[in-house]
């Protein structure tokens, strides 16, 4: 008979099953994501220099800045290193024009973070897209500032900032003038294969920062969808809504209404569609869910543009879609393993 | 020859580590000095102590009662004298009621253990026998075997599946006995079947494990109603429900049990020992278990005695790393950890598992982002995120509404959260308010 009992010396850890993990974390995610827009950040910075530095920096300072001061007033835990504040803050830089003054980023950061973030409890907890809160409120409250848009001036070209219009813009008041797109505009709506290179590289017209460049934006939008990240349930239905939508109805009038590739790789869409509109907190929570999430937003960009008094439709519309949520969340629930029988049963 | 079974929706895909143990062939140890033998081992009513400090037992002997229909009765593991009844530390966590003996190192068999013909036997006699014999389901959850092979009259069954997929990561008792024993797997099943008098007897096993798989089918050449199936790799293929879907495609109802489809489910193990009492005439007094992790020096498959202190085991097997820091008992999915070593090796302690500080790092709990994991890959397709948000809140009829009562508690849900949510945590706790009203409404 042996007898090695070993002399029990040490606290052993107690705590609830599982107890390994797939490794996976809130950090992780986020700075992913933050990678994920490197390519977007750096094509601003060189169509835009010095005014996509100020307007990305500043922004992203501002956010991280009031999440951190609210939390240490109210004296809970600081959570700025999860990085969400920094997303926000990217978010809403991309969302602004280049020529955004610093009291508009101040004010932009505060309506972000403590207004659509911090007072529904924080992260998780919100119900709207915080960047895109705080744009459609900025977008409202100035709109003098948050449409004045800038020629891109890239980096060591030397050329002075002009001001000039976006695209849809263009379009917009084209088409409310004369009501129809007059051939000048034209050259520039309809998918020429000079047009279509610089709209998906980065079109040397205008809008706010993340609109320039589809191809930026796709690929960083892939990487996500390639980590499991995102998923691929919102980008391809609200991109592909958006093609059927504006197609059917360019098909059936092109002299009013633009090519639908103009529609998808100029303003905010490709940003939209990627990057906030796949916002896990804000989106359901089920893959059907989010497939009727997708269309809507698609249909509401669509309805906006085409017929609605703002050029840009992605921001109302993913909002929209945002207060749908909960609604989508009760209609899409699983069917419980075991249920479909029950059912079949009860018949 | 081997049949694939379909997958089920969900489920995780772990890093295994199987390889730790997977080829270490099953090993006795010595007979140690002490037993603890817990009357409260199984799903059920603790068993009733039937023998006094001092009383001299043997190999066998029983020492506890069953105490009701589902309950077991539990024997001596070796021979020697009872030196204590009384609470003892126990892996569930508080001290429990137990019989320790002190082994006089002589493990002389009870001269009166009851033996069976189990070929001329009936099927009740055999049910008699298997109850008398406290075998318990030997997966893990040690639920009376004898109340499985009880099904009332309305629900027929026609299909007996055994569980060979042994799905939990480190664990690989069920490989090596599958491996080193089929025939007595294979034996075990055919008394299961008579009992039961069914025709059909399905065996799963888990494609990581192929030399088990050809030992089985090898094993089951001459038996035309046995089949044997490989089953996909992902956790919880060993889960009932999520095992009959794969192998026969039927769907258990919710809040139901495998007798509503026509199935009783066994384990590999309880078949193993099924046959050790019937044919062998010892009751269960010992089981295969998995001693693995870093953080022990000599991992191994081991037979194990009932009622074998851990900290024996342990000093037997090399002793632990100095960085272990959570020893499971069980699997690192679904075991339970333990906070001492002077704890015994139950019935169902499938693996003891020892765990570095690195394997195991304290989490930093974040707020549900609602990404969806959890509801992706929930084997029972519930809300696991929302489930958990109510539980919180104390919202016990929507979690009600939400179907908590048909979780599995496989710990998929937590082991995908990003926010390494207390998830499984708290799906016990809504489980547990959920059944206490549905007892208070049906008093009412």
């Amino acid at each position: 008979m042996s007898t090695n009992a070993q002399p029990i010396s040490r606290n052993l850890l107690v705590s609830a099953s599982p107890h390994i993990t797939s490794g996976e974390s809130i950090p992780r995610i986020m700075y992913n994501v933050i990678l994920a827009m490197v390519p977007v950040c750096l094509v601003s910075v060189y169509y835009f220099g010095y005014y996509g530095v100020k307007v990305l920096v500043l922004t992203t300072l501002f956010c991280i800045g009031f999440e951190y001061l609210w939390q240490k007033m109210l004296r809970k835990p600081v959570t700025i290193s999860d990085g969400s504040a920094a997303v926000t803050g990217i978010l809403l830089a991309l969302n602004l024009p280049p020529t955004a003054p610093w009291w508009l980023m101040l004010i932009g950061s505060f309506l972000a973070v403590i207004i659509a973030k911090q007072l529904y409890g924080g992260l998780g907890y919100n119900l709207f897209n915080p960047a895109l809160v705080a744009r459609v409120a900025l977008l409202i409250s100035f709109p003098v500032h948050m449409t004045s848009w800038i020629k891109a001036t890239p980096l060591f070209s030397g050329v002075d900032a002009v001001t000039t219009a976006t695209p849809l813009g263009i379009l917009q008041t084209a088409i409310k003038t004369t009501g129809a797109i007059p051939p000048e505009v034209m050259d520039q709506v309809n998918p020429s294969s000079q047009n279509m290179l610089t709209w998906f590289t980065g079109h040397m017209m205008s809008g706010s920062l993340g609109e320039f460049s589809a191809l930026a934006i796709l690929l960083g939008g892939l990487w996500l969808i390639y980590k499991k990240y995102i998923y691929w349930q919102v980008p391809v239905t609200y991109i592909g809504t958006v093609l059927v939508f504006s197609g059917i109805f360019w098909i059936i009038d092109p002299t009013r209404y633009a090519h639908p590739l103009f529609h998808l790789l100029t303003g905010g869409l490709f940003l939209g569609a990627f990057f906030m509109a796949t916002d896990m907190v804000t989106s359901p929570i089920t893959k059907k869910g989010l497939l009727v999430f997708g269309v809507g937003c698609g249909l509401i960009t669509c309805l906006i543009r085409m017929w609605g008094s703002y050029p840009e439709g992605v921001s109302f519309a993913i909002l929209l879609m945002n207060g749908l949520t909960p609604l989508l969340d009760r209609w899409f629930k699983p069917t419980v393993f075991g249920q479909r029988k029950l059912y079949e049963e009860s018949k | 020859m081997i049949k694939r079974a379909h997958g089920f929706p969900g489920g995780v895909h772990p890093d295994y580590h199987k390889e730790l143990t997977a080829g270490r062939a099953l090993e006795v140890p010595p007979l140690f000095e002490r037993y603890v033998v817990p009357v409260a081992q199984h799903i059920g009513a603790p068993a009733k102590v039937a023998v006094e400090k001092g009383a001299q037992v043997f190999k066998g002997t029983v020492i506890a009662e069953a105490a009701g229909f589902v309950s077991v009765p539990m024997h001596s593991p070796t021979s020697g004298k009872v030196k204590a009844v009384k609470n003892l530390p126990h892996p569930w966590g508080p001290n429990m009621l137990a019989v320790e003996i002190v082994a006089d190192g002589d493990d002389t068999p009870d001269p009166a253990l009851p033996r069976l013909d189990h070929e001329a036997a009936s099927a009740e006699e055999l049910r008699d026998f298997i109850r008398q014999a406290g075998i318990v389901g030997m997966g893990g959850a040690a639920f009376p075997t004898h109340v499985k092979l009880s099904p009332p009259r309305e629900k027929p069954i026609d299909v007996l599946v055994l569980n060979g997929a042994e799905c939990e990561p480190y664990l690989t008792a069920d490989h090596r006995l599958m491996v080193e024993m089929p025939e007595k797997v294979i034996a075990g099943a055919g008394v299961l079947a008579k009992i039961l008098n069914v025709k059909r007897i399905c065996i799963g096993v888990e494609d990581n494990k192929p030399d088990a798989l050809a030992a089985l089918e090898k094993a089951a050449a001459g038996h035309d109603n046995m089949d044997v199936y490989s089953l996909h790799v992902t956790y919880p293929q060993g889960a009932e429900k999520q095992l009959i879907y794969a192998i026969l495609g039927r769907e258990v109802p919710a809040g139901g049990l495998p007798m509503d489809v026509g199935v009783v489910v066994q384990n590999v193990g309880t078949a193993a020992a099924v046959w050790d009492a019937v044919a062998g005439g010892m009751p269960l007094i010992e089981r295969i278990t998995t001693v693995t992790g870093r953080g022990i020096r000599q991992p191994g498959n081991l037979v194990l005695r009932i009622g074998t202190l851990v900290e024996d085991v342990v000093g037997w097997r090399g002793g632990m790393t100095n960085d272990t820091i959570k020893v499971i008992n069980g699997g690192p999915m679904m075991g339970m950890a333990m906070s001492s070593l002077d704890v015994p090796v139950l019935k169902g302690s499938s693996g003891l598992l020892f765990l570095e500080r690195d394997e195991v790092e304290q989490y930093h709990h974040y707020p549900c982002i609602r990404c969806g994991r959890c509801v992706d890959i929930c084997p029972m397709k519930l809300m696991p995120c929302i489930i958990s948000y109510y539980t919180e809140n104390e919202l016990f009829d929507e979690v009600e509404s939400l179907n908590v009562t048909d979780c599995i508690e496989c710990g998929s849900c937590a082991y995908v959260c990003p926010s390494s949510r207390i998830l499984v945590h708290h799906m016990k706790m809504g489980k547990a308010e959920v059944i206490a009203r549905r007892r208070k409404r049906a008093v009412s």
